[in-house]
């Protein structure tokens, strides 16, 4: 369970320092400050690599929750199918062990196919829906399969815009 | 004095946390303390030398040359299995990432509330439930996570491993999720080959014997000097590694570690039965011996930028007398805070305006700049919750 606290912009924070130069306020930068909503393990099931479909509060003024529910859902079913164990893992080991596993010098594992795809599709979804939105799915193989981070992007530029517009009417 | 920034690529492998060894550009990765490692080594080559240099061209030609054939076979799968168990990632978990380890910390804080001035802050334990049993997630005070269910911390290598079983010296690492399997195939297989060596020796010398005086005389010749000492170093091994393998076939059967046998976490008294069993004997041997090959989650051979300070004075100086070549191509205007966000090119530097103090850098989870969450109190439970989970 997630608690619900404020967004703060000094706490989960990250930085980057942009090229364009702004002439507003002589800022010679655009920084877009990051913060980030992290979805745990689900293991309701045992230690099946599962994440909570839990939408995040922070999110809810960014993307609709059934869109968040069904991304994290289609994760959790490859994740499944990379660790199902069937006639296919069997054979997979058997061969594997007879051959003193140095078949996967030269052949890639089912669970490495999976991930590759997995990386296929967050980077997808990002591409088609979380970028526009200001939003960036991290892959949870890059934390060691233990969150999926989720880092809202705000770009400052905006907020200054809008900020000059309110103080100059 | 002025300091310079320089950057470079450098493989994560060198930047990991942890007592880890790395060999081969990070393809390898061991444990400190090698030297149990090298016994072992030397003991299953050099038995197995003697076996192929003293007693297999005897057999092959009075018994069948298929003994040495398969006594070669054997010793192959067993050296493949020593080298997969000892330098393969166990399954280390990576630590957390700064931004993830606050959010956690703030996630306790806000399910702990006020603590009264003076007490201890309850301990960190989450609850979670599996198949209909209540599991308790300890919380990692060294990498900073809740520890996944089955993992824990070993104190050797420093870092938190899935499914831990245990550090093992005499394959010179830990064995957990990823190498359990090539472990157990290791002492399987082991097992084998001391008791062929042994059977075969005993062959040897009775067949020697017995067709040189038609009855059984204690050997007198050097050959068989060799073939007593294997003899010997047979049976010490055979009792040792029959029986390691005889337990942890029970604890495969059971789907156990030898981190939960010894702690005794499914033994009954608390009526908590393991949640992870199958509770059919085969489908829990299929699924740890046959189960997916898991992938490593660490990454050892990404390259990220190494920012490390040369001064400036030594930079001039040096470079005066062409030694060192690295300051010409210093680059000055280095990220102060890098992170996944950071184009590769370099960027102006904001420093004080930006940022009070240089926050860590992202890939690097030194993690020293928490918000001081724990109180004297709790270094205090640290060190001895660390005692007694380690």
């Amino acid at each position: 369970m997630l608690p619900c606290f404020p967004l703060t912009f000094q706490t989960n924070c990250n930085r980057y320092m942009g090229y364009k130069t702004h002439s507003l306020q002589d800022m010679r930068q655009q920084a877009a400050i990051a913060a980030k909503v992290f979805l745990q393990r689900d293991y309701t099931n045992g230690t099946v690599c599962q994440f909570q479909t839990k939408f995040p509060s922070e999110l809810e003024t960014r993307i609709d929750k059934q869109q968040f529910e069904e991304t994290v859902r289609t994760l959790n079913n490859l994740y499944a199918e990379a660790e199902k164990l069937g006639s296919q893992s069997y054979i997979e080991g058997c061969l594997a062990c007879l051959t003193a596993y140095t078949i996967f010098l030269c052949m890639e594992t089912h669970y490495e196919k999976v991930l590759k795809k997995i990386a296929k599709y967050i980077q997808e979804q990002n591409d088609k829906i979380y970028a526009p939105r200001g939003l960036l799915l991290t892959d949870p193989i890059e934390r060691g399969l233990r969150v999926v981070s989720c880092a809202l992007v705000f770009a400052v530029a905006r907020i200054f815009r809008l900020l000059r517009s309110v103080t100059y009417k | 004095m002025s300091a310079v920034m320089i950057t470079r690529k450098v493989r994560k492998w060198e930047k990991l946390p942890g007592k880890n060894t790395f060999c081969c550009d990070g393809r390898v990765m061991m444990a400190r303390q090698k030297g149990v490692f090298y016994l072992t080594l030397f003991l299953i080559i050099g038995t197995c030398s003697l076996f192929f240099a003293f007693e297999c061209p005897y057999l092959a030609v009075h018994l069948s040359p298929a003994i040495p054939v398969f006594a070669v076979l054997l010793f192959l799968f067993v050296m493949a299995m020593l080298l997969r168990t000892s330098f393969s990632d166990p399954g280390v978990l990576p630590r957390a990432l700064p931004e993830e380890a606050t959010f956690i910390e703030m996630e306790i804080e806000a399910a702990n509330g006020n603590v009264p001035a003076g007490q201890r802050p309850p301990p960190r334990i989450r609850n979670v439930q599996i198949n209909n049993q209540i599991v308790k997630l300890k919380y990692c005070y060294t990498c900073k996570i809740f520890r996944p269910p089955r993992a824990s911390h070993c104190s050797i290598c420093d870092n938190c491993v899935d499914r831990f079983d245990h550090h093992c010296p005499w394959v010179g690492n830990c064995v957990g999720k990823r190498n359990y399997r090539y472990f157990y195939l290791f002492t399987l297989s082991l097992s084998l080959l001391t008791i062929y060596i042994f059977t075969f020796d005993i062959v040897h010398v009775v067949m020697r014997k017995y067709q040189t005086h038609r009855c059984i005389v204690w050997p007198a010749s050097p050959e068989t000097g060799f073939t007593v000492l294997e003899v010997l170093v047979c049976f010490f091994t055979l009792w040792s590694v029959v029986g390691l393998t005889g337990f942890h076939t029970y604890l495969i059967s059971l789907n156990q570690t030898t981190n939960e046998d010894i702690k005794g976490s499914w033994s009954g008294k608390n009526r908590v039965q393991n949640p992870y069993s199958h509770k059919n004997i085969i489908k829990n041997c299929c699924e740890v011996l046959c189960g997916p090959t898991y992938p490593s989650v660490l990454d050892r051979r990404g390259l990220m930028q190494d920012i490390s300070p040369v001064s400036a004075t030594s930079a001039t100086l040096s470079s005066s007398s062409s030694v060192n070549p690295v300051p010409q191509t210093t680059k000055t205007t280095a990220p102060l805070i890098p992170n996944e966000h950071t184009p590769d090119d370099a960027k102006p530097n904001i420093a004080a305006s930006v940022q009070a103090s240089p926050s860590p850098k992202e890939e690097h989870p030194s993690a020293s700049k928490l918000p001081p969450l724990a109180s004297p109190e709790t270094d205090v439970e640290t060190s001895i919750a660390k005692d007694k989970t380690h």
